[in-house]
């Protein structure tokens, strides 16, 4: 027994390691934030100026005119995460659905055989091989034949469309997260009860119908699961934003209407990348370990909120 | 009751409110009532062939998966007003036979058929299936309620009916008030009408199976199929579901099948008895329980195989 | 009455038309349910065809531009595309990244994963573990590199990377880089290793504890020999996680064109090191990083996708996704992707 004791205790100090390492990973993250959040105040969420004048400003060490050092308006950044999150979990949910339903109602065998290792495929592709069919197909695509020079000339002023902006990296980012969400709906709309099934067609409902009153609403919170965790992963997402969003900390305008898509923005995780060098200056250090902090909370929101929705549907009987 | 003393014979059940019998029964604290005296008991079959209806009839019906043939040269009517059993022993495809009533046989790939089923005089695999399907019913062996409140499973099948266009609405007055009268219909209407909102998993077994029968008889089917409903239930609630079945006489045709002979003596006016895909004999109740024309039947009655 | 039947399903209907019928047609549907059975069709096509030209785009790109010369030089700093040698370097860097990862992790992950499924006590603490591993899972992998950057610039662990005139700590290196690896590969290890120990039955505890073992051995010599497979799928979906992650790669291992050494020990010195690896290579030639050399990204960009399936279709084999049974139901290979989604 003084073995098993041993080992008891040996293995559990090596499980309480990992809890540490989340809880000074939240310390030092934080901490190391916390500067620049108190130089700023709530305006670091505001909007004021252009973002990279104002890293590049602490980088060079010299503030901009009538602010100090820590003078940052991360609204540009938040709003280029904000849209392309959305858009893409939108995208990815819809047809995620649509794709799972196919994969376990409809598809005949063959089709299903091939689909399993495809969605696979996709699911296992590195986001750097995405960023560059991003850049070097996807972008120059778009540049030469969606975006005319009407466009490019009526925000010419502001900014300069290439291809790389909010559209590329919406589709790129739902294609990107689509799998995963896909393999858990479809994993979740397979456990179904046949009773289930055969009762509602026994009562003259078609299969479309059954699917949406009876299937899709069986598989809720795997539907409410994968929507948390492919939200996750594209706030995550930070290299290949980083090569396709577009290099511009800039504030997609959506009153320019359909140019709104082809305007570049600038994710929070992608920014993170971009200025991974600046480290070492304690200034832009402070800001950047800001930005994941926000970052951080994001994530562990989004776990609390995936956690709360799937309450309410185990009281039907459908098992989360 | 005394050990010693054997129990009563199993009787037909007869309604409280069956207007053929002239003084109401007493029940003998099982729910079974006394069987009436044999006149009252012809009177009453006289009159009630005068009022039934044929809704459905077989005929030379063969039935199969993939190249076995598992029901082969069946005739049967169904008729309004009288309940139908299936009886005999496994495989004798008789759940297959009430599957093909409302065309769930199809589900199964490399289902065979050949002969006619029709329902009031249209051959059935002409109609539109969910149409069929909603004009005949089925009730499962298992309780399958789905996992949505008592309301939305009652109310399911109407709600689900082809709008052409017009917005799909769960509940209106129509739809609650149809939904009360299934619910009454199948005896449940009274234990839950407090809260319809309650999930519908929550509920006994015996009360989530009367909730599948409320939940077909929400369309007013004109057939109602039953695979031996009562078979996952314990006496009591059987007891309660076999009085129901009795009651819809009226309203809907009944075929049950059921591999519990006293049940079908209990609820039954016509039995049909199958063996090995082949219907071996059909007639009035009385007529196969006591005095069956054929050998096989006899023995399957008198308990010889099962 | 015949008193000898014919055995069952030898008679078949004479004269009347036997019908086979199909499974139910969508004909008779309302146009709206149409409209979605074929936008699921649609989507299922176009899944496919987005994989397929995903392929082909890569394997096209990747093999005009790929010449085996490219495996076996390293990198020179040149702005002329012929002399500036091919990508030795950064393959041994993913090779070295990814072994001390898997070092530093598979060993952990099945401990941890060993004591919250046997052990778990108290109760509070094991719970608390859950949810940490599941929160790493959870965190984005740029998040974890700076704070592995703040760790490793720190003073003492100076000997890790190397360090400046002024005394400051460079921070980073494949030291640095394979640890935070490590912690990006656990949750996976852990899932895997925790869902294969689910599954032992538990008469094989029973069994062991009946003859003596103590719980220790128990696990050491029956349960995890008995989820080797759990394990080596856990290791693989691992090593195909450290192999595809760039964020750590561009912030951690100091992204040199050769993987320059520091010090005179061999292997350490190596560790010590900075370099690069495929992905951060990639990153680097193409239009996002100096840019100048798109066809070199294309042909490791290629090379990359080749290591990446061949993971993956390691791990198909290793959880058996391939068995053949029958039904719907079959949708093994998806259901593994969805599980190791999940860490719990």
């Amino acid at each position: 027994m003084r073995t098993d004791q041993r080992a008891e205790r040996a293995l559990g100090a090596l499980a309480v390691i990992v809890l540490l390492l989340i809880a000074a990973m939240a310390v030092t993250v934080f901490g190391k934030a916390w500067p620049s959040f108190s130089h700023n105040g709530l305006s670091w969420f505001g909007s004021g100026g252009d973002v990279d004048t104002q890293l590049r400003a602490m980088e060079q060490a010299s503030p901009l005119a009538g602010h100090s050092l820590y003078y940052f308006r991360a609204w540009p950044l938040l709003w280029g995460t904000l849209v392309t999150t959305v858009l893409a979990v939108v995208i990815a949910l819809v047809v995620s659905i649509l794709a799972a339903v196919f994969l376990t109602e409809f598809a005949p065998a063959t089709m299903r055989r091939t689909l399993d290792p495809v969605i696979r495929l996709l699911a296992a592709v590195p986001s750097v091989i995405y960023g560059l069919i991003g850049i070097l197909a996807i972008a120059p695509y778009i540049n030469d034949h969606l975006i005319s020079n009407a466009r490019k000339a009526s925000v010419g002023y502001v900014v300069q469309l290439n291809g790389a902006d909010v559209a590329t990296a919406t589709v790129i980012l739902a294609v990107m997260i689509t799998p995963i969400m896909v393999a858990l709906i479809a994993a979740a709309l397979a456990t179904v009860p046949r009773s289930w099934r055969e009762g509602s067609a026994a009562l003259g409902v078609n299969r479309w119908r059954t699917i949406i009153r009876v299937s899709l609403r069986t598989a809720r919170p795997a539907i409410v699961a994968a929507t948390v965790l492919a939200t996750a992963r594209a706030l995550g997402e930070a290299i290949m934003l980083s090569m396709v969003s577009g290099g511009r900390g800039f504030a997609a305008n959506p009153l320019d209407g359909i140019t709104f898509l082809f305007e570049p923005v600038r994710p929070l995780a992608a920014t993170i990348v971009q200025n991974a060098e600046g480290l070492t200056i304690p200034v832009l250090a402070h800001t950047i370990y800001a930005v994941a902090a926000v970052l951080l909370v994001s994530a562990a929101m989004l776990s609390l909120a995936g956690w709360a929705a799937k309450q309410p549907l185990k009281r039907y009987g459908i098992r989360a | 009751m005394d050990p010693l003393t054997p129990p009563p014979p199993v009787r037909k059940i007869v309604l409280e409110r069956d207007p053929f019998v002239a003084t109401p029964p007493a029940t003998n604290g099982n729910g079974i009532a006394p069987a009436p005296p044999n006149p009252l008991q012809a009177t009453r079959a006289r009159q009630s062939l005068a009022d039934v209806r044929e809704r459905m009839r077989l005929e030379s019906v063969w039935l199969a998966y993939g190249e076995k043939w598992v029901v082969r040269d069946v005739s049967l009517p169904v008729r309004r007003g009288e309940v139908l059993a299936l009886i005999g022993a496994s495989g004798s495809g008789k759940t297959t036979l009430l599957r093909s009533l409302n065309r769930l046989t199809e589900v199964t790939a490399g289902a065979a058929r050949a002969g006619r089923i029709t329902l009031d005089g249209e051959e059935i695999h002409e109609l539109e299936v969910n149409d069929l399907r909603r004009r005949v019913s089925m009730v499962f062996q298992q309780p399958n309620p789905f996992p949505m409140s008592i309301y939305d499973n009652v109310a399911y099948a109407l709600a689900e009916r082809p709008t052409n266009g017009r917005r799909r609405r769960r509940r209106t007055p129509e739809l609650e008030q149809a939904a009360a009268e299934a619910l009454r219909r199948a005896g449940l209407y009274d234990e839950v009408a407090d809260d319809l909102g309650r999930p519908a998993l929550r509920l006994s077994g015996g009360q989530q199976q009367r909730l599948c029968i409320a939940r077909a008889l929400a369309a007013e089917p004109e057939v109602l199929l039953l695979d031996e409903p009562c078979s996952a239930l314990d006496p009591i609630s059987t007891a309660t579901i076999e009085q129901l079945i009795v009651g819809l006489r009226e309203s809907v045709a009944v075929v049950i099948v059921t591999h519990n002979l006293q049940q079908a003596l209990r609820v039954a006016d016509h039995v049909a008895f199958m063996h090995l895909g082949e219907l071996v004999e059909y007639g009035a109740s009385e007529q196969i329980f006591e005095r069956p024309a054929v050998q096989r039947t006899r023995d399957y009655i008198g308990g010889v195989f099962g | 009455m015949a008193t000898s039947q014919p055995p069952v399903g030898t008679l078949a209907p004479a004269g009347l038309a036997v019908v086979r019928p199909r499974r139910q047609s969508t004909a008779s549907w309302p146009l709206i349910d149409r409209v979605g059975y074929w936008l699921c069709w649609a989507t299922g096509i176009a899944l496919c065809a987005i994989a397929l030209g995903i392929v082909l785009f890569m394997l096209i790109k990747g093999i005009s531009y790929l010449q085996p010369s490219l495996f076996v030089h390293s990198p020179s700093p040149s702005v002329r595309q012929s002399e500036a040698g091919g990508f030795f370097d950064p393959i041994l860097g993913t090779f070295i990244l990814t072994a001390l990862g898997i070092a530093i992790a598979a060993p952990a992950g099945v401990a941890i994963a060993a004591w919250l499924s046997e052990y778990a006590r108290p109760r509070a603490l094991a719970r608390a573990v859950e949810s940490a591993i599941e929160m790493i899972g959870g965190v984005p992998s740029v998040v974890l590199a700076i704070f592995g950057l703040l760790v490793f610039s720190q003073g003492f662990l100076g000997f890790l990377s190397q360090r400046a005139a002024n005394g400051a700590v460079y921070g980073r290196s494949f030291f640095g880089a394979g640890v935070i690896m490590a912690v990006l590969a656990l949750p996976l290890i852990v899932g895997a290793t925790r869902e294969g120990l689910a599954q032992v039955p538990d008469h094989m505890r029973e069994a062991a504890y009946a003859l003596g073992k103590t719980r220790a051995s128990c696990i050491r010599h029956v349960l995890l020999p008995a989820i080797r497979p759990s394990i080596a799928s856990g290791v693989v979906l691992g090593m195909g996680r450290i192999v595809g992650d760039t964020a750590i790669v561009t912030i951690l291992v100091g992204v040199t064109l050769q993987n320059e050494a520091v010090g005179n020990v061999p292997v350490i010195g190596t560790l010590r090191g900075t370099g690069s690896t495929l992905t951060s290579y990639v990153y680097t030639n193409s239009p996002a990083g100096e840019g100048n050399a798109p066809q070199k990204a294309y042909a490791a960009a290629f090379v990359l996708l080749m290591i990446v399936l061949l993971l993956n279709a390691l791990v198909t084999r290793l959880t058996g996704a391939n068995e053949r049974t029958g039904g719907r139901r079959r949708l093994a290979g998806l259901r593994a992707l969805a599980r190791s989604a999940w860490t719990r």
